[in-house]
């Protein structure tokens, strides 16, 4: 089944959002919108939901935290307690403070890079991905809405001129 | 217009009167003499194994160690009671500069304010000038402390003893008197005057200034505070270095770290932002801050997390590099503190980074106002307990005790807080007028 959108192009980023809220009201579904940078408040407009980023972060935060743990005790106190200059190995607590940068720095480490990943992962970017980009316009002047067609083409492209579009586009998506 | 309610006025004045109360005891039932030592080491001695000990001592009573042995033990009753008498004054001492700092902490963070030309909090300008409203009777009630312990009404600061730097006499101290140009009582003294009034200077001209713009037709009385603010910035950076050396560090006068200054301005920055928020959230939930919604309060929260993660790095890496390099002429500072106040010393760590960190860690919380007061109640009592961590220690040793004396002064300077920083807010309208960032600043959204 092939599905009909219809691409509407915008010239400035008030008028996106004036567009996109007039959209939601009168139910028509917004397929994705392509801007050349960051909107402020379009997320809310779009009505999406919340990035759970953060809560991925703190979690892969607490594993370094876990991992530098492990590793410094399994090391320095389990393995082979050594007295290197006098420092106490005979447990973790008593040395802690000489392993509180790796803690630290393990912390920050997997919490900053898992997220990163988590997020090319979650939205689906890699080196040689091909590019989705509808309009080469939308990376450099021009904002994109992209509605979704069911069977009230002339209806909704009119409702789109309305709102301001500059250009309105059929495509046919597969 | 902000008006005091009768509740709070009345709350304010029991405080006051219960803390007078607490400090008066504390000072009455201080030991006078080594005799009174002598019978609260004996009561203290029935209660523990060591009765044993003092009946052993009298026993053995006409041999050639006893005239020796006699001597140690008058030494010692001597050192406790000069601990004992110290401890009502310390208490006072901990209190009056931990509520004075709080106010001169949010006075530092109005002036960065100022400065960084920040568009969000012009609404709070005024709720900060009313909390710096305490700084002139609080540094003047701590300038008096300070002038009695120069006086010799009691031994805080050891160095202040003339003993000490008596070459001539037994207990002539090389260091300290190595250290006699700058630790002495006049240069102190006049230090602190500078500092004091040079920040009161500030405060007073920088709401003055503000009031004006409210009436002006320019902005020039805006740029003058800018300017003021920048000149106080510089000032305050200077001064608060030499007052954490002057008022905090020469109790340990053998002991200095380089940091000290830092760490004790991340303590009181953080206490002082703290009191900004809860007093804000007390104004909102009155219903007399309109134009503050979550998002400056959120703002605040942040600077509540930031900073007190900022004075657990202090913390950290003051301890850290003392306790790895360990040279026993600095590390005494800590150790005496893990082993006799294992409990505030850790346990500050806990009120002041772990619980903050994990609870203001979240978006959403920060803009709970029961969250904020909870976290908020946690880091002003942990930062006391940090204040109290640096001057109990070389004050009052291992006889320390957070008792009616500690409490009693705590809740008098709270009272006395309370009723200065909310009379004057009393005294201005609550939201500036012609700030040139006002209409930003209440039309503020995170």
């Amino acid at each position: 089944m092939s599905t009909k959108v219809i691409q509407a192009l915008y010239n400035d980023d008030d008028i996106l959002m004036d567009a996109v809220k007039e959209t939601r009201k009168a139910h028509h579904h917004i397929e994705e919108v392509y801007t050349p940078f960051p909107v402020h408040g379009l997320d809310k407009a779009m009505g999406l939901a919340p990035t759970r980023l953060a809560i991925a972060s703190f979690m892969y935060g607490c594993v370094g935290l876990s991992f530098a743990t492990w590793m410094m005790n399994y090391i320095m106190i389990q393995d082979w307690p050594q007295d290197i200059g006098g420092k106490p190995s005979f447990s973790y607590i008593e040395n802690m403070p000489a392993f509180v940068p790796i803690m630290f720095e393990l912390t920050v480490f997997f919490a900053a890079h898992l997220m990163v990943i988590t997020f090319y992962m979650r939205s689906k970017l890699w080196p040689f991905k091909e590019a989705e980009n509808p309009d080469v316009r939308t990376t450099d002047d021009h904002f994109l809405m992209e509605v979704a067609v069911h069977n009230n083409e002339q209806e909704l492209s009119d409702f789109l001129k309305k709102t301001g579009a500059v250009e309105i586009k059929v495509v046919e998506k597969h | 217009m902000y008006t005091i309610s009768s509740k709070l006025k009345v709350f304010s004045f029991v405080l006051i009167i219960v803390g007078l109360l607490g400090i008066g005891y504390s000072f009455i039932s201080a030991p006078k003499t080594t005799a009174d030592v002598e019978k609260i080491l004996e009561a203290e001695a029935h209660g523990h194994h060591g009765a044993h000990d003092a009946h052993a001592h009298d026993a053995h009573g006409h041999d050639v160690h006893s005239a020796e042995a006699h001597a140690e033990h008058e030494e010692h009753l001597l050192h406790v009671l000069h601990q004992l008498q110290n401890k009502p004054w310390a208490a006072l001492y901990v209190a009056a500069i931990f509520f004075m700092l709080i106010s001169l902490g949010a006075l530092a963070f109005y002036a960065i304010q100022n400065v960084a030309q920040a568009g969000w909090s012009p609404v709070l300008f005024r709720v900060m000038q009313g909390i710096t409203a305490y700084l002139p009777w609080g540094s003047a009630i701590f300038f008096i402390l300070l002038v009695l312990s120069a006086l010799h009404f009691n031994h805080l600061f050891v160095w202040m003893d003339p003993e000490l730097v008596n070459p001539e006499s037994p207990k002539f101290d090389k260091l300290l008197n190595g250290k006699i140009g700058y630790l002495n009582e006049w240069f102190w003294l006049i230090r602190a005057a500078v500092f004091i009034i040079g920040w009161n200077l500030y405060r007073y001209f920088s709401r003055k200034n503000c009031l004006a713009q409210d009436e002006a037709s320019d902005n020039a009385f805006y740029k003058k505070n800018f300017n003021i603010s920048a000149g106080f910035l510089v000032f305050f950076i200077v001064t608060e270095s030499i007052m954490s050396w002057d008022w905090i560090m020469s109790v340990d006068p053998h002991w200095f770290s380089t940091l000290f200054g830092w760490y004790v301005f991340a303590s009181f920055f953080v206490s002082g932002i703290t009191v900004i928020a809860m007093v804000t959230l007390y104004l909102k939930s009155r219903g007399y801050l309109e134009h503050v919604n979550t998002s400056h309060i959120h703002d605040l929260a942040k600077f509540m997390f930031g900073i007190s993660v900022f004075w657990t790095y202090l913390w950290f890496s003051q301890f850290m590099l003392i306790w790895y390099s360990n040279i026993p002429e600095e590390v005494t500072y800590f150790v005496t503190r893990i082993e006799q106040y294992n409990l505030p010393f850790f346990g500050m760590v806990a009120m002041n980074f772990i619980f903050p960190f994990l609870i203001l860690i979240n978006t959403d919380f920060k803009r709970i106002t029961w969250v904020l007061v909870m976290a908020g109640v946690v880091i002003l009592l942990g930062h006391y307990v940090d204040f109290f961590n640096m001057i109990m220690p070389a004050t009052v040793g291992d006889r320390w005790f957070i008792g009616i004396g500690e409490i009693g002064s705590l809740l008098f300077f709270l009272g006395l807080f309370i009723l200065i920083v909310f009379t004057a807010l009393t005294k201005a309208p609550l939201l500036p007028k012609r700030n040139p960032f006002i209409e930003e600043s209440k039309h503020f959204h995170y």
